[in-house]
């Protein structure tokens, strides 16, 4: 038996750092993101099998390095990237929707001037991506990938169009319910954040292990967005609405000082 | 489920995998640069990602974020005040090969200061994702030849572990930079923090 699992055992957590009181000392983000968190080990989902580690996660307090991150922005987003239908000979097949939403902190604070990325399938359920041989077909008016910056509430906005299900390897007749992948960076390394959109009542949740990998019904219910009918534009595009919430601050001391 | 202002506490939306699919959409040319090409002092900081099974991971990608050569961040949370940096940009982005290498170009970080009286030994931040990760993991590239700084530093100095697993958080020195492969499972598994 190993050190933390030794610590584990006895109720001990593993020894962290010298507590607040000296020093340069850095609030931290709040951990609360574990519970809510797929587990690395789950066989439902084979990929996990020969990629989980095996030995414990060493829990280390945020230092500098975790609460700062990068401020990626201007260099990688342009004026119509939030319009993932724009820039074609021709509209692409399938439902236009508006997605959209805001980037929160667990305090409830507006996560601002941040990178949010989405790429998806087609509405026949095909990437634009040299691996994906489901023989669905390519739409030339459609590659999926969009980006944006969050505004100073925290609000994001795409146009695209509803992604097909499609299927893979993992188990006898495995589908994937349908959804956007999401990449967000907040303002800190430690609020980094890869998840994926889904749509309500999608008859393949039940089968889904990757979404099932959230073991709490409250927690998979924050995957899926809302029909939003104020956002929906008449004779236009059907609107959702996809909140996310990134990690919160314990504390933010250097705010209120000044 | 829509959020409102409720101004109480809100949980964090769960994380999900990157999936096999990522590869038109996040990798971008400049990425893998966190420096530009012919900057002074440049090293490259690269290796391999390796399965269970010590296969190469041909899907994955690995991100960085580190301190600058001074140990500053061009950051607004870093109590000492935001350092810009020239070019230095202090964040990578690198898709791996079909041989599951990454590599990206950078500055070797200078010494930060942790919590407490400690200095941190240089080092880069790194998280993994990949098609079977649920959520990234997260793991620390230290400097073999920074002997005296690792042997003070307060994450190095007080793993629960001994010096075979220490040496996964070690890059080597090689040619032009440094070498630190990433083993996801295994005997000789790299050492990956919750933070
Ligand atoms: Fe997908």
């Amino acid at each position: 038996m190993d050190e933390v699992e030794r610590k584990a055992e006895l109720g001990e957590s593993p020894k962290l750092w010298p507590g607040p009181g000296q020093g340069l000392v850095v609030p931290g983000y709040r951990r609360d993101h574990e519970a809510v968190d797929p587990p690395h080990d789950w066989p439902d989902y084979r990929g996990t099998i020969l990629r989980h580690p095996k030995r414990p996660l060493v829990p280390i307090p945020n230092t500098l390095s975790d609460v700062t991150g990068p401020a990626l922005g201007e260099d990688r987003v342009g004026e119509a990237d939030f319009d993932l239908t724009a820039g074609f000979a021709g509209e692409p097949q399938g439902q236009r929707l508006v997605v959209h939403g805001r980037v929160l902190d667990g305090n409830g604070r507006p996560v601002r001037d941040t990178l949010v990325e989405v790429w998806q399938a087609n509405a026949a359920g095909r990437y634009w991506h040299k691996v994906d041989t489901h023989p669905a077909p390519l739409d030339p008016n459609f590659t999926g990938v969009g980006r944006c910056m969050t505004d100073s509430e925290g609000r994001y906005r795409f146009v695209t169009v509803r992604p097909g299900a499609y299927p893979w390897g993992n188990h006898y007749n495995a589908w994937r319910p349908a959804h956007i992948h999401f990449s967000l960076f907040g303002r800190a390394f430690a609020q980094r954040l890869v998840t994926q959109m889904y749509f309500p009542d999608d008859p393949m949740f039940p089968y889904d292990p990757i979404f099932n990998a959230v073991r709490d019904h409250q927690d998979r219910k924050r995957l899926i967005c809302e029909f939003d009918f104020d956002a929906t534009t008449p004779e236009w595009a059907l609107g959702y609405r996809f909140d996310i919430v990134l990690r919160g601050r314990e504390q933010t001391p250097f705010e209120e000082a000044h | 489920m829509s959020i409102g202002s409720d101004p109480r506490r809100l949980a964090p939306t769960p994380s999900q995998t990157v999936g096999p699919y990522f590869g038109f959409a996040l990798p971008w040319p400049q990425g893998p640069f966190v420096v530009p090409e012919g900057t002074a002092g440049a090293i490259r900081i690269g290796g391999r990602i390796l399965d269970g099974e010590g296969r190469p991971v041909p899907d994955a990608m690995v991100e960085t974020w580190q301190a600058d050569a001074e140990g500053r961040f061009a950051h607004p949370d870093d109590p000492r005040g935001a350092v810009e940096w020239g070019e230095f940009r202090g964040f990578a982005r690198c898709p791996v090969d079909a041989e599951g290498l990454y590599s990206i170009l950078t500055l070797k970080p200078g010494p930060v200061p942790g919590p407490g009286e400690t200095i941190q030994a240089p080092h880069v931040a790194m998280s993994i994702f990949a098609r079977g990760l649920l959520q990234r993991l997260v793991t620390r590239v230290y400097f073999g030849d920074e002997e005296e700084r690792n042997a003070e530093d307060p994450v190095l100095s007080t793993l629960p572990f001994g010096p075979d697993v220490r040496s996964t958080l070690i890059a080597d020195p090689v040619d032009g930079g440094y070498r630190f492969d990433v083993r996801l499972q295994g005997d000789d598994e790299t050492l990956f923090f919750a933070i």
